[in-house]
């Protein structure tokens, strides 16, 4: 009697919150899919701090078992929604590989991926360039120091193998792109080459991201590029060296969304907001302070979610990342859920995807300008972003200096390994600015 | 006496200490990129972890229905409308065992129901045995990931509706589980009904039988103990594909418990996966032991016809 009369009042107060939308809800029962990743951190927040309930919704989330099937289930309509990776939406959207109209109105988070090599390459390199061979090598370390080695392995007939976790994945472009600025053809996808090898000086292969660190120890590849923890292990357990961050390729890079179909987008228009709402707030508080991602750090190492030793992903959650072992560096921005309105759907994050599409050969013919904004159009929307940002400033927890003033587009962005400003405006004359690769 | 006992009893208590010891000495020498191969004790103690696990999660679960008995309550209170709200917890090791059999049982009833009569069939009529025969040999040995795939597509395709009774992963498992451990059944309710005594089924001519009456009177009985060898067999083929199937067709079981735990590539991860591997066998076996009680109650009963 006793607990029911004190909860009744906490009870009563929580209902006359949640009663207010909740009878909007076109749905309240959620199953999200994720890949045990470091940056599935908001949709496990969400949860754990109670921001989906408090938007009414009872949300259960269940880690997938690679980024195909994760895809094929949303589609299937198994799962409503998942934690994809940004390409994800805009490859289905447009046809490679399972075709389905995917939208995302939510960026998970900037940047969180790096490049591993073996520890045999790692040694290699230190040879080919005296400069990485002192104890805190001078960074961004460029492909350019990996050129001598991928030419050699090359003459011999075997030449290095390196592997990514999906075709359309941010870290195939991040690999793709780093390799090309040092002068190292990554390959093109043809219509008669769907494995993207061709013309390749290195060879890509797909491996899923827990995979990595123990195919590296086997040998099979000698490198390759996967989020977080998988390149923290990877030092954590010796097997290779993280060499670059792709916050050194691309400074701020958009990384994974929050993906649904697009019928599931016209079905549950409140739900979708209530979901993105929560997703906002879980972002915010990751990027609040140092003790909040401790404490997401905890949450994470449990073995339902990211499972790894939370040691392993504290390493870079919290601000620093240990490239060779004992090279620990600063690195605020290696994860970012919040800051630089990382939340918001860009069009021109969805360009730029668009734009390495087309420079790999996935797209096959060359488009027009007008092509890439419809297309970035049809898989982003900004709009339902905007509704939830609105409604959580009205519930104060969202200052006006947090919701970006734009018309979708970022400005020219500098940021990039080889100097070379992109402007999502102008996909063509950016590709023309290029070296390797589709240059229209 | 005293000799008997020591060799159904102390062989293999003794046979378990010396595999224990061997393994207790190996685990610590034995060093893998995410920690050294978990001893006994620390599988023990990872086991016990797994069902405190389960007691926390029951806990929450019923603290949540508190909740909602709470929310329901304030709503009547306050005359606002109430939305029921299901516990969003995750499935616990134990849960996942219920899974893995649920699956495994859905799958080898419809390898059943199609494996016996199909057998009966196949058995009574040695022209369609011959005919059929080529299939059962190449479909026979096909492994369990090679159907996965297939299945997992034609599932999502073909099993549509808003309201579905079973996830599609569970479905796309069982399937699996029914397609390669519907052999054994056939193969053997077939050899059974071949094997029968020509005197019965002249009996059977002779009182001019309807065929449903012949076969339930004659031919089942006759059979029922090669039907049941078959049966056993295919719980057994199925209980270990299972495993296999819910790895990548993300049904919540066991396969998928192991599957998880490998990709957390935590210093937990190992012995994890040691606990699962008993837990499957242990299964397996109490699976096999049922189904040889059945056998062998099934036997006595056609014996007694």
């Amino acid at each position: 009697m006793q607990r029911s009369k004190f909860a009744l009042g906490a009870a009563l107060a929580l209902v006359a919150n949640a009663a207010l939308g909740a009878e909007r809800l076109e749905k309240d029962e959620l199953q999200l899919g994720f890949i045990k990743l470091t940056d599935c951190a908001p949709l496990v927040m969400a949860k754990e701090l109670g921001y989906f309930d408090d938007e009414g919704l009872s949300v259960r989330l269940e880690a997938q078992a690679n980024w195909k099937i994760l895809l094929d289930r949303v589609v299937a309509g198994e799962l409503d929604g998942a934690h994809m990776l940004a390409g994800q939406p805009i490859g289905a959207t447009i046809g490679i590989g399972t075709r389905a109209h995917v939208v995302t109105a939510l960026s998970l988070d900037l940047n969180g991926n790096a490049i591993t090599v073996s520890n045999d390459i790692w040694r290699r390199m230190k040879l080919a360039d005296p400069k990485l061979a002192q104890p805190k090598p001078p960074h961004p370390i460029r492909a350019d120091a990996l050129r001598p080695i991928v030419e050699e392995w090359k003459a011999n007939g075997a030449p290095l193998r390196m592997a990514m976790v999906f075709p359309v994945s941010t870290h195939n472009y991040e690999l793709r792109y780093w390799l090309a600025a040092g002068g190292i053809h990554p390959g093109l996808y043809t219509n008669g080459d769907s494995t993207g090898t061709s013309g390749a000086d290195v060879l890509l292969s797909v491996t899923p991201p827990p995979q990595m660190p123990p195919t590296l120890a086997q040998g099979t590849i000698q490198g390759y590029s996967v989020g977080e923890p998988w390149n923290q292990q990877a030092v954590f357990k010796g097997v290779g060296v993280p060499v670059v961050t792709d916050y050194e390729i691309w400074r701020n890079n958009p990384e994974k969304v929050f993906g649904v179909t697009a019928e599931w987008a016209a079905k549950h228009p409140e739900t979708h907001i209530a979901l993105v709402k929560a997703l906002i707030r879980a972002g915010k508080w990751l990027d609040a302070s140092l003790e909040n991602r401790q404490q997401a750090v905890g949450v994470l190492a449990r073995p339902e979610y990211v499972g790894a030793d939370a040691e392993v992903i504290a390493n870079s959650m919290t601000g620093t990342f240990e490239y060779e072992k004992g090279d620990r560096r600063e690195l605020p921005d290696f994860n970012v859920f919040f800051r630089y309105h990382a939340t918001f759907p860009y069009y021109s994050s969805a360009v730029w995807f668009l734009t390495q599409m087309r420079r790999w050969g996935q797209i096959s013919e060359p488009k027009s300008d007008a092509w890439y904004d419809e297309t970035a159009r049809s898989v982003y929307k900004p709009e339902v972003w905007r509704e939830a940002a609105k409604r959580l400033q009205a519930e104060g927890r969202l200052a006006a200096s947090e919701i970006p003033d734009t018309n979708g587009y970022a400005p020219a962005d500098t940021g990039f390994i080889d100097g070379i400003a992109y402007d999502g405006r102008t996909p063509n004359a950016y590709l023309r600015t290029l070296a390797i690769g589709q240059r229209d | 006496m005293g000799q008997m006992r020591f060799e159904r009893l102390g062989l293999p208590v003794l046979a378990f200490a010396i595999f224990l010891g061997g393994w207790s000495l190996a685990a610590s020498r034995v060093q893998t990129p995410i920690g050294a191969l978990p001893g006994p004790g620390q599988v023990l103690s990872a086991a016990r972890g797994l069902v405190e696990e389960h007691l926390a999660e029951r806990a929450r679960e019923r603290a949540f229905a508190l909740r909602m008995d709470d929310e329901r309550e304030a709503a009547l209170a306050l005359g606002t409308p109430f939305r029921e709200r299901h516990y969003a917890g995750r499935p616990t090791y134990f849960d996942q065992i219920a899974t893995s059999l649920k699956t495994v049982f859905m799958g080898f009833l419809l390898a059943s129901l199609v494996g016996v009569p199909l057998g009966i069939a196949c058995g009574s009529s040695p022209a369609l045995y011959t005919a059929l025969n080529p299939l059962i040999q190449i479909f026979r040995p096909v492994s369990p990931l090679a159907w996965l795939p297939l299945v997992m597509i034609l599932v999502s395709a073909l099993y549509t509706s808003d309201e579905p009774l079973f996830e599609k992963s569970f479905v796309s498992s069982a399937i699996t589980v029914a397609l390669c451990s519907l052999w054994p059944t056939l193969v053997s309710t077939a050899q059974g009904v071949a094997s029968i005594d020509r005197d019965h089924l002249n009996v059977a001519r002779v009182l001019r039988l309807p065929w449903h009456v012949k076969v339930r009177k004659i031919v089942v009985p006759s059979a029922l103990p090669w039907i049941c060898s078959g049966l056993r067999l295919s719980l057994g083929v199925g209980w270990m594909v299972l495993i296999a199937a819910e790895m990548l067709a993300q049904n919540p079981g066991l396969g998928k418990f192991i599957w998880d735990m490998f990709q957390n590539g935590s210093s937990e991860t190992l012995s994890q996966i040691v606990v699962a591997v008993f837990t499957i066998g242990g299964i397996g076996f109490l699976l096999d032991r049922s189904m040889l009680a059945l056998q062998r109650a099934l036997g006595r009963d056609a014996h007694a016809v």
